[in-house]
């Protein structure tokens, strides 16, 4: 049941010792993402320029999903896009399992845009790193921002977060695992893993 | 978004070397990859650092303009570094073994060895014996897997889906490394395939292989939705398999007046290089019908994606 695409996190691929400890159910998740929806609205005067860009798969669901929220609020129809990390991580073949790529898709031209990276777990920031560098071989835009439902700290890099659904500190070998109706087919929630 | 499905299917094959062997799932995975890299080419820039560091090595015994530079467009768009060698320029012409070969370049550490042979079975030879990848870039009338999966994208791509479409490849099919790897492809993932030339060039025995044999062109193009059409190979035959040129291209080559036979949504294929006014016409070969120039740009997609996959699991 557990899904190979999270190359994220490789931690959250192996099976967990104990029950996990549920940090967001259905409601909060959603209160979460509108809360975001309204700081990108606050931070961001020309809502058209703005592209949410999803990171596969969790974060694209979430990319649509705060496009809805805006578009509730602000009657603007925010344009989404899907950016492909795997072909750019500074770790192939130093891995036992090779991180399945997804095709990458984003309105163009990027000049003049804000493009917002979206994905669902933020933690050492190599597939953020990795998701600017994709988007700078589209071109160059006027802005980039990072959207992330939950951080939970640990960062390996000089990367933060512009909005964030929750802070959640975590201990390196505990795992976040989160779940969205539409990719999983099960409820919406989170939660955390101790080992 | 795609099914999660293919999500779940693992790759762990640090070699290519023939379609013989892929489930249709494997098959079905590089091709959801090859989508992936195709986009890359639509980028302004056309590079990604998924191979950065790794060496690739070109290794063509037998001469090719075509597939070499593919793999070598392929690998450069991969960020990897590339060594050419040919047959000429390789100390085979020495006395060198290919294996003794082969166990220099991997000493050098070439991480990758794309390998086209005269002989069918060298690359799996050399696969058995080295840490490195290897690619199969052709083996003798053997198999060439990355011709055969960047036809199978390109008909997926045309026609939305491979299973129960009606192909038919025609030509030398006795000696062509295509034709066989677009058989074992093709039939995994359930399409009909049909065989057609002189009966010299296609023994009934390849009807084991789960394919109809056909000696009549005029009687299998109408109801085709791919014909792919092979190049007469010169270099490999002997006089006694073939009348001459003329005669085949009066009973086998798609003229323009065989053509017409076609449904109008019928793609016509060819991995070249074309012998225009042999086994195709010119009109033909540049029609809207032909796909040819396709295959070559999807060819640079299949490969970078089998690139990533043998040449990015960690071995």
């Amino acid at each position: 049941m557990q899904m190979k695409d999270d190359h994220k996190n490789i931690s959250r691929t192996q099976p967990a010792t104990s029950a996990p400890t549920p940090i967001m159910d259905a409601d909060a998740i959603r209160r979460a993402l509108r809360r975001i929806a309204h700081e990108i609205i606050e931070q961001n005067a020309d809502l058209k320029s703005v592209i949410l860009a999803g990171i596969p798969l969790r974060g694209i669901e979430i990319a649509r999903r705060l496009g809805e929220f805006i578009r509730e609020v602000s009657k603007v129809d925010i344009e989404t896009g899907t950016i492909d990390v795997a072909m750019h991580r500074d770790d192939v073949g130093t891995r036992a399992e090779l991180p399945v790529v997804h095709a990458s898709k984003l309105p163009l031209p990027l000049e003049g845009r804000t493009v917002i990276i979206v994905d669902d777990v933020l933690f050492t920031g190599r597939t953020a790193r990795a998701a600017l560098d994709a988007i700078g071989s589209f071109g160059r835009p006027a802005r980039i921002q990072l959207a992330a439902l939950v951080d939970r700290g640990h960062r390996e890099l000089p990367i933060r977060a512009d909005y964030v659904g929750k802070n959640l500190p975590t201990a390196t070998r505990e795992q976040i695992q989160v779940r969205l109706q539409q990719v999983d087919n099960e409820p919406d929630g989170v939660w955390l893993f101790k080992e | 978004m795609r099914s999660p499905n293919h999500m779940t299917m693992r790759w762990n094959r640090k070699d290519l070397l023939g379609l013989r062997e892929l489930s249709a799932e494997e098959i079905g995975f590089v091709l959801e990859t090859t989508d992936a890299f195709k986009q890359v080419g639509t980028r302004e820039i056309k590079k990604v650092p998924a191979l950065r560091g790794r060496t690739l090595v070109n290794f063509f015994v037998e001469p090719s303009t075509r597939t070499r530079t593919s793999f070598e467009l392929a690998a450069f768009r991969l960020s990897a570094d590339v060594i050419n060698i040919s047959a000429s320029t390789s100390s085979l012409t020495k006395g060198e073994t290919l294996k003794d070969t082969a166990r220099n370049l991997e000493a050098l550490h070439a991480d990758i060895l794309v390998l086209r042979h005269s002989s069918a079975g060298a690359p799996q030879f050399l696969a058995q014996r080295l840490k490195s990848s290897v690619i199969n870039a052709g083996d003798g009338a053997h198999e060439h897997p990355t011709q055969g999966l960047l036809d199978i994208y390109t008909i997926r791509e045309k026609r939305g889906k491979i299973a129960g479409l009606n192909v038919a490849i025609v030509g030398d099919i006795l000696f062509s490394r295509v034709a066989r790897s677009n058989i074992f492809g093709l039939t995994k993932l359930g399409a009909n395939v049909t065989l057609v030339g002189p009966s010299t060039l296609v023994p009934r025995e390849f009807e084991k292989l789960g394919v109809k044999v056909s000696y009549k062109i005029d009687d299998v193009l109408p109801q085709a939705d791919v014909v792919n059409l092979l190049r007469i190979q010169h270099e490999r035959q002997r006089k006694e398999y073939f009348p001459g040129i003329g005669e085949y291209t009066t009973l086998f080559g798609l003229t323009k007046e065989r053509a017409k036979l076609l449904k109008p949504e019928c793609l016509v294929m060819h991995p070249g290089p074309i012998n225009r006014g042999v086994e195709i016409d010119s009109e033909v070969a540049d029609g809207l019908q032909s796909v040819i120039l396709d295959q070559v740009t999807n060819g640079l997609a299949v490969r970078m994606a089998v690139l990533y996959l043998c040449g990015g699991i960690s071995t």
